[in-house]
């Protein structure tokens, strides 16, 4: 049986899968098969740069072109790891600068980049494409000089929500006038001014480039020009908006835009006239993703007036100046929407957050393919999310986050379990759960008992005791990523079950019950985790009292050991 | 399982329907019954222990709530980045445009403005004159106009001296002076 097809057929046979999970099961049926597969790997997605080493990943997979790697704890995004904690990429690019230069295509997300990890790219991989950048920091314009002036096949370059510093550098004019290739260029989350007589000559020689995000520093009229030189974009990000609408410039941009046909996405409006809209209503009958969660001052009364012509829309990011009135407006008119998220338009105050359960409700009784949600809001009731678990069964992604922590069923006051209890169990297929407000040990129970696909879950200020932890350890079997904060589960829960942690890929407790001595303890029966502390203060001098409370612990599973990078304020137990 | 005798499982049913429709009356009253939702094998002292700790910190004010750190759960790159604008409302940063010698006022939303150049521009548009160059030395230039501003504190105030920023958010009215009027803001004609 085993031996029926030679190896050049199975190798064909394989590449017809393309997710990982696919290939990492092929790989496990026999010895011939583990080898065909890895030969012929080319992507890897690695969710854990610490899980293993590069060293390791070039040894199995020689041939890779394409690799993806996480670093940072999600908690990150949110202050609650330290900035020098690690998740560095340079040892990742120098050991494939020995190993594989065949390197293509680099994603990386929560990671610290430096200019000489970029220099380093842009030296070592002759047929280096596609530079993916997200929520990293560490490097300067300067680096993005080396890709932009070295990587001469470059098709994408793409910058999301990084913290880069820049010194002032022309790192757009680095691009060679041989450089044709670029596809996608996003650079919104830059800070400086850029060079934009280089960018408009850019555009008019990549006849390929598809998808452009530019930054506050390109104003209206640049836009327009280039947008002339690039009727085939089908993704645009526009910088600044803000212009007299009486104006020449505008007029301009009005007819460019209306030749704009293939243009399916849209975001940006990081500085915007909301009278100037009127600009973008021919397309947006075409568009089916909107991201103005970071337009500031389009309130509400445009904000409709635009949405009520997005009518194909399927993604939308918006922020909760919107209000419930403004809801209830896509839900009338964009009936495809799939996913949506709404932010809170003012993220330093604890203000009045604009939209509540009934907002949420009319979306879900108008957009019945709403499969995934992000939705910041004053308040949430039970029978609102239950009404929400009839309307939309497919969720994948659910994350709820109330302004209070710990608010309650705003109308019985109730804990708000039965609510989210409904959406696990009628949303089948769920994959990703955040969940907040007045919240017992019940709705684990309920996490436990419905969640069959649960893949990550993050907890903040909820439950009562352990056992709501080990509902979810022992209901969860998919559980990959759990991350607790500020909840009152121990060691009993810690430890109830240590197995579970190499199934998945991390666990974070902060604020949790756990002591330095529960830690200890699990390091040491389980070698093939890292328990890492995470110590701010100074709780560690004169060693560690085993009954002290643990503020911040990550564990992850890893083939290699502890990390040698951690700085000292990260103990590896 | 032993704990399963303690649990109220009929209370802890799920059922999909609103609370008060008969399906759901059991659950209902169950949750009014007891304090939490929770099954009774929960320890109590814990349970008062909790729910205290619980209502001590509702009752401490929102402004605490506002301290946590990490939340509400934004990262950090959006806080950074989203500028809410408060104050500017949706109509604008309007001012009212006065001329000398003009039947009516109008009003202009200088937020639509790129800088000096732009609103000169639009005000000799809108006024059908000729307002001329602006030179720190001389003022204004080559034509019987002038454009002035009234600021915070109501001083008649040369349009152009400050930074466009700042004149933005100063310049609370707009007058265009016209002939010895024009001459009286300090320059030779």
């Amino acid at each position: 049986m085993v031996n029926y097809f030679p190896e050049e057929v199975l190798e064909h046979v394989f590449s017809f899968l393309t997710s990982h999970r696919d290939r990492n099961a092929v790989s496990l049926v026999c010895k011939s098969w583990y080898n065909v597969e890895r030969f012929s790997r080319g992507k890897v997605f690695i969710g854990n740069c610490y899980a293993i080493s590069p060293e390791r990943l070039i040894s199995r997979f020689p041939r890779v072109r394409s690799l993806t790697l996480k670093g940072k704890p999600h908690f990150a995004d949110f202050n609650l790891v330290l900035h020098d904690w690690g998740g560095y990429v340079y040892p990742w690019i120098e050991a494939m600068a020995k190993g594989c230069t065949n390197l293509e295509e680099l994603r990386l997300k929560r990671m610290l980049v430096s200019d000489a990890s970029l220099e380093l790219i842009a030296k070592s991989f002759p047929n280096f494409k596609s530079l993916v950048l997200v929520s990293c920091e560490g490097f300067t314009t300067d680096g993005l000089a080396a890709i932009a002036s070295n990587c001469r096949f470059l098709r994408e370059l793409d910058l999301q929500e990084n913290e880069v510093e820049d010194p002032r550098g022309q790192w757009l004019s680095c691009f060679p006038d041989s450089c044709t290739s670029l596809a996608s260029l996003n650079f919104a989350c830059l800070k400086g001014e850029v060079n934009l007589a280089a960018l408009e000559r850019l555009v008019a020689r990549c006849r390929n480039l598809k998808s452009l995000r530019l930054n506050h520093a390109v104003p209206p009229d640049v836009l327009q020009k280039i947008l002339a030189r690039a009727p085939q974009l089908v993704d645009l990000g526009a910088g600044s908006f803000v212009h007299d609408p009486e104006s020449e410039t505008y007029n301009k941009l009005k007819n460019v835009m209306q030749k704009c046909t293939s243009i399916r996405s849209l975001s940006g409006f990081l500085d915007v006239n909301a009278r100037c809209l009127p600009a973008i209503y021919p397309i947006c009958i075409n568009l089916s993703s909107l991201n103005l969660s970071y337009a500031p001052g389009i309130y509400s009364k445009e904000l409709v007036k635009l949405i009520r012509k997005c009518k194909k829309l399927q993604c939308l990011w918006i922020l909760d100046t919107i209000g419930d009135k403004g809801l209830r407006v896509v839900a009338s008119a964009c009936k495809e929407l799939q996913e949506l998220r709404v932010f809170k338009s003012d993220p330093n105050d604890v203000g009045n957050a604009a939209v509540t359960e009934e907002g949420l409700v009319a979306i879900s009784a108008g957009c019945p393919n709403l499969n995934s949600l992000l939705y910041f809001c004053r308040q949430m009731t039970n029978t609102a999310l239950i009404t929400v678990a009839k309307n939309c069964p497919n969720f994948i992604r659910f994350r709820l986050c109330t302004l209070d922590p710990i608010t309650p069923d705003a109308v019985t006051m109730q804990p708000l379990d039965n609510g989210f209890g409904a959406i696990v169990q009628s949303c089948k297929g769920l994959k990703r759960l955040s969940v907040s407000g007045l919240l017992t040990d019940q709705v684990f129970l309920y996490i436990g008992m419905y969640a069959e696909q649960l893949e990550m879950l993050s907890i903040a200020f909820a439950g009562n005791s352990d056992k709501g932890m080990v509902y979810v350890l022992n209901g969860c079997k998919k559980l990959k990523k759990l991350e607790i904060r500020d909840s009152p589960f121990g060691n009993m829960a810690l430890l109830a079950d240590t197995g579970k942690y190499e199934t998945m890929r991390s666990l974070w407790m902060s604020s949790c019950k756990v002591t330095f001595g529960a830690c200890k303890s699990l390091a040491e029966k389980m070698p093939r985790l890292n328990v890492e502390i995470i110590n701010e203060g100074d709780e560690m001098e004169g060693g560690s009292d085993d009954r002290q409370n643990v503020e911040k612990m990550y564990l992850y599973r890893t083939l290699v050991g502890p990390r040698k990078d951690a700085p000292d304020s990260v103990w590896t137990l | 399982m032993a704990h399963e005798n303690d649990l109220n499982l009929k209370a802890t049913e799920l059922r999909l329907g609103l609370p008060g429709t008969d399906e759901s009356d059991d659950m209902v009253s169950t949750a009014n019954n007891n304090k939490r939702a929770s099954p009774e094998s929960v320890d109590d002292s814990e349970l008062k222990a909790n729910s205290a700790a619980k209502s001590a910190e509702n009752e401490t004010s929102s402004a605490s709530k506002s301290h946590i750190v990490g939340w509400p759960p934004v990262r950090s790159y959006r806080k950074s980045n989203l500028q809410p604008k408060k104050e500017d409302s949706e109509t604008g940063m309007y001012v009212k445009v006065s001329m000398d010698g003009a039947p009516f006022l109008r009003k202009v939303d200088l937020k639509v403005y790129n800088g000096y150049t732009d609103l000169l521009k639009a005000l000799e548009s809108m006024f059908k004159l000729r307002i001329g160059e602006y030179s720190e030395r001389e003022g204004y230039k080559g034509s019987e106009y002038a454009p002035a501003y009234e600021d915070k504190d109501g001083d008649l105030m040369l349009v152009g001296d400050v930074p466009w920023d700042m004149f933005m958010s100063s310049c609370k009215r707009l007058r265009i002076k016209k002939g010895s009027e024009a001459k009286g803001l300090g320059w030779a004609v």
